[in-house]
């Protein structure tokens, strides 16, 4: 018996195994692939544009100004060190923090659908900001902390809100309820935005293009707040990894086996608020991203969230980063929203991992 | 060690449970036992501290509500009755989550754990799809598996929530049995919702009869599964029911059965 089935194991195993299958690819991708991929991303994105610089320009600029180099007069470093830097950057840190906040909510709610605009967090954010901007809310001395406060505080009310209700109509907390609620709720938060700029007047037209998701015009300090940002949360979020694999078997389970479950959620679940909050304060609702990259994500490295997590990130800013030059590229002058073109894009991809997953069931 | 008394649940105005008090020593295994709604359940969630409750759960003299979710892990390990895993972990992966309250942030290495979850792995018999991906595992298996992440567990008293309901006559037996063996091993012990009387008069050392919520009948297997006893609280001849459940018709007897 233990012959037979030593063999039986040594011939199964390579073909059986999802995460052998992708060990070797993942392994040499994780090491050189990824950071490579993000440097090489960055560098093209921050030469093309209206006006496309060389690649080797583009590098000898950016090389030139981490040593302190000043450009006076060359237009082209002009661009690239005013405009498409700082762009390029919180593009990189939106996507890296959307990707973020989707593959930790679909790791707590054990819901491959879950992200914060199918639960309703980034429009709640979004209205946070809204408010803000037309009450005149701001703290001196801090550009955007006024809407990014708002936007956290909406974010997490919502996600609060979402949940609850979910919970109260199906107490197992079903896939489909939260997402139901989730949409019922987003076109709730819509609606009221729409009234909000519709009494307005001229003071909210503005905005209309940045609840569609952009980040275009932003400076070094929206920069700097984001990276601040992704930096404390994604290592609190990060921290709980172990957590939310074992979320995976059911919270009565995690909790049978010394998980602090009220302590996990809450913790995952203020931070992912911040995370929204701060990004959707900076970049409007970019939706699809943090749905389809953690699938994505999952299918390279597998669902142990201590290596999906980053590689979630870092697939994440890589796509927004594409997302955005085609953005800016495609009808040059004219510019699209970021989040049409991540919406366009992720609906397909959306398509695509719903049929597989349906044919899986079948 | 464990100790129950005057155990009182109540969902809003129903009482569930009434006033059960038992308590558990080293090397026994108690059956609770009863119709459907007799709170076995129930009493299996609270003392897993799953469910608000009243009255008093020691454990080893310690009050057990007052314990970390981290030290009751390490006292007390729970199989539930049915499970659903959300993502395509493996199966060696599944029996680790069992070693989670034995490592914090700050020490990762866990060497005895992996013996013990290699251990639970073999014993088990997953070692031939220990790296299959849980989702295509039958139930049978996966309830394996879990029954794995609860030895990996290493806690000296075993909650199971009906653990063989939805599986078949062979599944059933070698679960109770890898149950048995592991508590025979160390003079461990468990506490069971069993729904099978003759499961549970023979893996059992004692049992709880329970009937709208409140304890029937105590005591050791013997003298708690009396024929009275049985029919007063499932109201029906078990006598006969578990004469015709015997099976003549597999000896070549025409079993007909009247209750």
């Amino acid at each position: 018996m233990s012959k037979t089935s030593k063999t039986i194991d040594k011939s199964l195993t390579p073909n059986k195994d999802a995460q052998g299958r992708f060990s070797g690819t993942a392994r040499v991708m994780r090491i050189a692939g990824f950071p490579l991929l993000v440097l090489v991303s960055v560098l093209v994105c921050i030469a093309l544009g209206s006006v496309p610089v060389s690649l080797g320009k583009t590098a000898s600029i950016l090389l030139g100004a981490i040593k302190g180099k000043v450009f006076t007069g060359d237009v082209e470093a002009t661009i690239i060190l005013t405009v498409r830097v700082p762009r390029v950057l919180s593009v990189l840190l939106a996507g890296a923090a959307l990707s973020l906040c989707g593959a930790v909510m679909q790791g707590l709610l054990r819901n491959p659908l879950a992200d914060g605009a199918t639960l309703g967090v980034s429009s709640g954010a979004s209205l946070g900001a809204m408010l803000a901007i037309l009450l005149g809310v701001s703290l001196p001395g801090i550009p955007l902390a006024g809407s990014a406060a708002f936007a956290v505080l909406f974010a997490f009310l919502s996600l609060v809100m979402v949940l609850s209700l979910a919970f109260a109509l199906d107490r197992s907390l079903a896939t489909s309820t939260i997402i139901l609620i989730g949409v019922i709720y987003t076109m709730f938060i819509g609606s009221l935005m729409s009234l909000l700029i519709a009494f307005s007047g001229t003071k909210l037209r503005s905005i209309t293009f940045w609840t569609l998701g952009s980040l275009s015009g932003t400076s070094y300090t929206d920069v700097l707040f984001l990276f601040g940002t992704l930096l404390i949360c994604g290592l609190v979020l990060y921290n709980n990894s172990r957590e939310l694999d074992i979320f995976a078997t059911g919270e009565e389970n995690a909790h049978n086996v010394g998980v602090s479950v009220r302590r996990v959620k809450l913790t995952v679940m203020v931070f992912v608020s911040v995370l929204i909050g701060v990004t959707v304060s900076v970049g409007g609702t970019i939706a699809f991203v943090g749905l389809v990259i953690p699938h994505i994500a999952r299918f390279i490295v597998g669902p142990s969230h201590k290596r999906l997590l980053p590689s979630s990130m870092i697939l994440g800013s890589v796509f927004l980063l594409y997302c955005d030059l085609l953005a800016r590229t495609i009808l040059s002058p004219i510019e699209l929203p970021l989040g049409v073109v991540t919406s366009l894009i992720g609906a397909a991809f959306f398509i695509v991992i719903l049929a597989r997953s349906r044919r899986k069931a079948a | 060690m464990l100790r129950v008394q005057n155990l009182g649940v109540a969902y809003k105005e129903y009482e569930a449970v009434r006033d059960v008090s038992f308590a558990l020593r080293p090397g026994e295994w108690h059956m609770l036992v009863g119709p459907n709604g007799a709170g076995k359940s129930t009493i299996i969630k609270a003392v897993s501290q799953s469910l608000e409750y009243k009255g008093e759960v020691t454990l080893d003299g310690q009050d057990i509500s007052k314990l970390h979710a981290r030290q009751l892990a390490k006292k007390m390990a729970v199989l539930q009755q049915s499970h659903a895993v959300g993502y395509a972990f493996t199966v060696e992966q599944l029996v680790r989550f069992g070693r989670y309250a034995y490592k914090s942030a700050f020490s990762r290495v866990d060497t005895q754990g992996e013996r013990l979850v290699e251990e639970a792995i073999e014993v088990c018999g997953l070692s031939r799809i220990r790296h299959q991906n849980v989702l295509t595992l039958s139930g049978g298996e996966l309830q394996r598996a879990f029954l794995a992440q609860a030895f990996a567990q290493d806690a000296p008293l075993l909650l199971l929530d009906e653990p063989a309901s939805h599986l078949d006559m062979a599944y059933q037996q070698t679960l109770f049995e890898l149950v048995e063996t592991w508590r025979k091993h160390d003079k461990r012990s468990v506490l069971s919702v069993v729904h099978d009387v003759q499961m549970a008069r023979r893996y059992g050392t004692h049992a709880l009869l329970l009937k709208d919520g409140r304890v029937t009948a105590s005591g050791a297997v013997d003298d708690v599964f009396t024929r009275e006893n049985l029919q007063t609280v499932y109201g029906m001849d078990v006598n006969a029911w578990l004469t015709w459940l015997h099976a003549p018709w597999l000896d070549g007897q025409t079993g007909t059965h009247s209750v």
